[in-house]
């Protein structure tokens, strides 16, 4: 499904319209077929497990199960049912709407070609069985669930940080997580390498990069109030207006005069 | 026995040049200005590019080396984040004086398009730069001329040891 055409002629001279509170459409879910490779499949795993709800969805069959049945539910599917790739493995944050995390499991059955996707719900502070044992792709996929969204793997071989630091503090990928950083992040390589007294030496960070520190008299210099180069801060601001003197007056072939009333001074920029 | 006899009228006077002590060892500091391989991210590509035949590094006597003992300036190309900022420090400090760095492009320079949480917003939070290349990222003849600069820089200071020391940002 996709959003109907709107022309964009001209979106640079007029404000781009966006509607924040446009939700997409969901992808439409059809009943799981009465025979087929998915019906069998969905048998395998009810006769032993709970599954809490089942659908087809592109044609895929997507199934939610308890969390703590995960492991066991795979072990069904992989051992009876020969689905034997994890292809992806993650997590959505459901923590503002629901409190926590929706764990997927995209797995394939490399001899019918067929995906299955088995989820489940976990709660903030809840913690999921790793499926190390079965699949060895979940062993990277795991960490980086745990490092960038937070949800805790039981039983992993190696439970560390994958893509972060390992002394990071919180969990970037979650929709509470600023882009800019936190506190904690901002200061991030400031108070490892320095430690946290130089924070008033080196200051906050310019998230600005086009921002002009017109009394930075080191590396620019204000035009109409100069000093010398490096002099400190109080003075540039005190400088009296020094006019912008031309050698001719009638002015010279090809350049323009500076006419400072045309001239703008951006006081700030965000 | 040999008979050296030097024609002082003829070959350019005498066979004497006289200098400070000054602009000899800038003259060979500056002549042969050994860069650190840093390349962080696709301004790496460009570095790259100049080491290589067409732009020629080597003809202003910089050749790139693989460790920071044996190299004067650090081209600081690419995104620096947060992960790495430990550790361009501490291959700027493990670098001999006097050492110089060139930050190369935006990245480097402010942080550029990435105002995120994992990126360090310009490298001169962690080591004092000396040039700062704007570009993203800057074509080989940009950083050419950026070592040129560094070289008429170098030439400018005094050789003395002691230099003063260099501001933290």
């Amino acid at each position: 499904m996709m959003r109907p055409y709107t022309p964009k002629d001209n979106v640079q001279a007029k404000a781009y319209y966006t509607d924040r509170f446009w939700v997409a459409p969901r992808v439409p879910e059809e009943p799981v077929p009465e025979e087929g490779v998915y019906a069998e499949d969905l048998a395998a795993v009810k006769a032993k497990h709970k599954v809490l709800k089942a659908y087809i969805q592109r044609g895929q069959l997507v199934i939610y199960i308890n969390p703590e049945e995960n492991l066991e539910v795979l072990r069904v599917l992989k051992e009876e049912r020969w689905y034997e790739m994890l292809s992806e493995m993650s997590a959505v944050d459901f923590l503002a709407e629901r409190g926590g995390f929706e764990v997927f499991y995209q797995i394939l059955n490399l001899n019918t070609a067929k995906r299955i996707r088995v989820k489940c719900f976990v709660e903030e502070n809840q913690a999921v069985e790793s499926v190390n044992p079965l699949y060895r792709s979940a062993d990277w996929a795991e960490r980086e669930m745990w490092d960038l969204l937070g949800v805790k793997v039981n039983n992993h071989p190696y439970p560390k940080r994958l893509i972060m630091p390992d002394d990071w503090e919180g969990h970037p990928l979650r929709k509470t997580y600023p882009l800019e950083g936190d506190e904690f992040a901002q200061w991030y390589e400031v108070d490892k390498i320095f430690g946290k007294e130089a924070r008033d030496i080196i200051g906050p960070e310019n998230r600005d990069p086009a921002r002009i520190d017109r009394y930075d008299t080191e590396r620019f210099a204000r035009l109409g109030h100069e000093v010398p180069r490096g002099a400190p801060a109080e003075e540039a601001m005190k400088a009296e207006e020094t006019p912008i003197q031309y050698q001719e007056e009638e002015g010279v072939f090809m350049i323009e005069k500076l006419s400072e009333e045309r001239s703008k001074v951006l006081d700030r920029r965000k | 026995m040999a008979q050296h006899q030097v024609n002082y009228t003829q070959s350019g006077g005498l066979p004497v040049a006289l200098t400070t002590v000054d602009k000899i060892l800038n003259w060979g500091r500056s002549n042969s200005i050994w860069a650190l391989t840093y390349g962080l991210a696709c301004c790496a590509i460009e570095m790259m590019a100049s080491g290589a035949s067409r732009y020629d590094f080597d003809r202003f006597g910089t050749i790139f080396r693989a460790s920071p003992r044996q190299a004067d300036v650090m081209i600081v190309a690419g995104t620096l984040t947060k992960k790495h900022a430990e550790f361009i420090r501490r291959l700027y400090d493990q670098m001999t004086e006097p050492k110089w760095v060139i930050s190369m492009g935006s990245c480097a320079n402010t942080g550029g398009m990435f105002n995120t949480y994992a990126t360090v917003q310009g490298c001169d939070r962690v080591i004092p730069v000396d040039l700062y290349l704007p570009g993203c990222a800057p074509r080989p003849e940009t950083l050419q001329y950026a070592v040129m600069l560094l070289q008429q820089k170098i030439r400018r200071e005094s050789a003395n040891k002691s230099q003063k020391p260099k501001r933290l940002v």
